[in-house]
């Protein structure tokens, strides 16, 4: 294990209508780590309000963790975290909720959905 | 807020809660769906790869009443036999049911494929290739309840609690996860599909939405718990190489098609020194291969990285692609060639046996208030044969929803006060600051909880560590859950939901700590080894509830069956 070896994490922030921005952290290193490591290693550890959406942790099963990882779509879980600068942002063509949370919701599953009333 | 009413609501869209919401509809039943995640992806169903364990026989002559037989013997002498029987018995119709929802179970010559499970006396599991039983599971239910016009699914509704007025179930009180906006739902019945809790150990197969929510509402409604004490450990959970992509206990499929042999760090074989045959046929029941593993590593045989090695490397090439198909490139995707290295392995948290407390029509002791799935206890006793859990899903659900719908339709909505739901609300209120730098966060207080519970409560326990964590487990409620700081981030804030599923949490712990010192002796998944035998005293079930505050625990006669043993048959295809 080498110790030493950090990700510098840039991650999006903001809710929808909310002038973006990108905040940076210094997330350990650890040979095999993926994305989503680093993701969940944030929010324990430095900031708590980051928002991203997951479930099955390493399956590969739930297909929530979508997001963009250095311009590239892909799932955080299976994602492959890199030593160097790692830019994480959410899916350019879904509606951004917050930080990296898209809508993925699909059609009337949202109980306030016009549907719904 | 928003006010949302309907007959039976169901909190939780995995195999439990998805065949609630269709047998209701079935009945006439308006019916609202509810998932803190998405619907039928949020939980265990989903990640599920292999057997579904049902005296279908079409791989050799079977009939429900061994299956039983088999469930009870790994009980332990604690099942509850009245569900295990009626798990082993319609577990043969809701399989056939699956297969006319076009799940796609694993077929030879029209006939299904059933393999041979741990603890099964034949080959009795049926599956859909390759290792997808699962997401087919998952599909298939979702389809049939996408069709009925009488069923709304709420995805991102993250369930508080359970309104209880007059001693009856009336509602529950969730979250909307994307808005933060309060929801109440009106409901002639509710039923609690919300899963296990195998999430608040260390090292586990849990997804992150199963730490034990429906046991804690259960708990706080006035519900009764049982044989709390008796979590699942799987025997051979990935521990290294490090891996992405890929379930933890996906070793268990691959045993199950092509054996595979576990040997110590010493590369010898072991699971016959403790009493059980193995020999790359994979029969070792479970409690006995963890035990076996457990003891080979704190003898000072393990492999580097604290396991024990999984191998492979007996078996041909050619056998490996035709079992495993696709599955062989993902693994070299991750560096991983079966047939010139092992695999380290070591046991994970993996189900729990105990749960919410039921009758065979699914009820709890609170009127309106149903269980299914995971969430109930009892049907497998002190262990769980493999393949037992995906048929109690879909049994268990297909009577909550069934006897719900029923209970419903007897029964005038009560409409509820909106005060109810401030009250519910309230406690972490005064923790939310807007734009706080946050302080502490409810993920490091899990983190540390599950460290808690795997050292302390985890494969093997003493009064000792039992004690130790239960005085930690207080402390966390009474202090650390009270002084952290949320921030008040909208929409989305998991952050706050972090919260109320850490108070979950942290009361499962408790019932599961609590039970744990109470039974001084070891039977099945719990092990002390400070009392290493077990006691006829202690052949009942333990039961924990809610009590002006505090937590009460009881004990209760084993409910008993008498049945015989049916001559197996072979299915006339
Ligand atoms: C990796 C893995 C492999 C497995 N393999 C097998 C196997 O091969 N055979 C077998 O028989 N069993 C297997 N099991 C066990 C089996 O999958 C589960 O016991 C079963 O699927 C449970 O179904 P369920 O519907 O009760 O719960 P789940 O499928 O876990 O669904 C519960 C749902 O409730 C939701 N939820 C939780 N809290 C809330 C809340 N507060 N509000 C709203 N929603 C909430 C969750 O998001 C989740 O979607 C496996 C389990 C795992 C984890
Ligand atoms: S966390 Fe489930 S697919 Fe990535």
């Amino acid at each position: 294990m080498s110790e030493e070896l950090e990700t510098k994490l840039k991650v999006y922030r903001g809710a929808a209508g909310e002038e973006p921005r990108y905040d940076e952290f210094d997330v350990p290193h650890e040979e095999g780590a993926s994305v989503l490591d680093a993701l969940v290693w944030v929010r324990e550890n430095q900031d708590s309000s980051l928002a991203f959406r997951y479930s099955c942790v390493s399956a590969n099963a739930c297909k929530e963790c979508m997001i963009l990882v250095d311009g590239k779509v892909n799932y955080a879980c299976t994602a492959r975290l890199n030593t160097g600068t790692v830019t994480v942002e959410p899916l350019a063509n879904k509606t951004l909720v917050r930080d990296l949370v898209t809508d993925i919701v699909p059609p009337k599953e949202r109980l306030g959905s016009a549907e719904d009333a | 807020m928003m006010r949302v009413s309907t007959d039976v609501f169901v909190v939780g869209a995995g195999g439990a809660g998805m065949y609630a919401a269709i047998s209701a509809a079935r009945e006439g039943a308006d019916v609202i769906v509810a998932d803190k995640s998405l619907v039928s992806r949020g939980g265990a169903t989903i990640m599920a790869q292999m057997t579904v364990a049902s005296a279908v026989g079409h791989e050799e002559p079977d009939h429900w009443t061994h299956h039983l037989a088999d469930t009870i013997e790994a009980g332990h002498g604690l099942c509850n036999e009245e569900l295990s029987a009626i798990l082993c018995e319609e577990s043969v119709t809701r399989i056939h049911e699956m297969d006319e929802w076009k799940v796609g179970w694993a077929r030879v010559d029209g006939r299904m494929t059933q393999v041979h499970a741990p603890g099964h006396g034949l080959k009795r599991c049926v599956y859909v290739d390759y290792l997808n039983t699962g997401p087919a599971v998952a599909r298939a239910l979702r389809g049939e309840v996408v069709q009925r016009p009488g069923i709304r699914r709420a995805s991102g509704l993250a369930v508080i609690e359970i309104v209880v007025q007059d001693g009856e179930a009336v509602g529950a009180v969730a979250i909307d996860v994307e808005s933060g906006e309060t929801v109440l739902v009106e409901a002639g019945a509710v039923v609690l599909a919300a899963g296990g809790l195998t999430k608040l150990y260390m090292r586990n197969s849990a997804s992150i939405n199963m730490g034990g929510e429906a046991y804690a509402m259960a708990l706080r409604a006035g519900a009764e718990l049982i044989d709390m004490e008796f979590v699942q450990f799987f025997p051979i959970g990935h521990l290294a190489p490090r891996m992405v992509g890929m379930d933890p206990i996906m070793w268990d499929p691959f045993r199950y098609k092509v054996g595979g042999r576990l040997l110590n760090g010493e590369f010898e074989e072991f699971i016959h020194n403790y009493g059980a045959s193995d020999g790359g046929t994979y029969t070792a029941r479970r409690d006995v291969a963890s035990y076996a593993i457990y003891k080979e590593v704190e003898e000072g045989r393990g492999s580097p990285h604290g396991g024990v090695w999984l191998s492979f490397d007996h078996i041909d090439s050619e056998v490996m692609k035709e079992k495993f198909g696709p599955m062989i490139g993902r693994l070299a995707k991750n560096g991983i060639d079966l047939q010139k290295q092992a695999i380290e392995v070591f046991p994970i948290a993996h189900y729990h046996m105990g749960g919410i407390r039921v009758d065979k029509k699914m009820r709890t002791r609170i009127p309106g208030l149903y269980a299914a799935g995971e969430a109930v206890g009892g049907a497998n006793g002190a262990t769980r044969l493999s393949g037992n859990a995906i048929p109690e899903a879909f049994v268990f659900g297909e009577r909550a929803g069934k006897f719900g719908a029923a209970f419903a339709k007897n029964r005038k909505r009560a409409s509820i006060d909106e005060a109810a739901t401030k009250t519910v609300l309230s406690e972490p209120k005064a923790q939310l600051k807007k734009g706080a730098e946050p302080d502490g966060s409810a993920t490091a207080l899990m983190t540390e909880l599950q460290a808690l519970m795997w050292d302390k409560v985890g494969l093997f326990r003493t009064g000792e560590k039992l004690d130790q964590a239960l005085a930690r487990i207080r402390e966390m409620q009474n202090d650390d859950l009270r002084n952290i700081t949320i921030p008040d981030d909208e929409p989305f804030n998991q952050a706050l939901l972090d919260w109320y599923e850490l108070r979950a949490g942290l009361l499962c712990a408790e019932s599961v700590t609590m039970a744990a010192i109470n039974r001084t002796e070891s039977r099945g998944a719990h092990q002390r080894e400070d009392l290493p035998d077990a006691s006829p005293d202690f052949e009942r079930n333990q039961t924990i509830k809610m009590s002006g505050g505090k937590m009460v625990t009881g004990w209760a006669d084993v409910p008993r069956i008498s049945y015989t043993l049916e001559e197996k048959q072979a299915a006339v295809i």
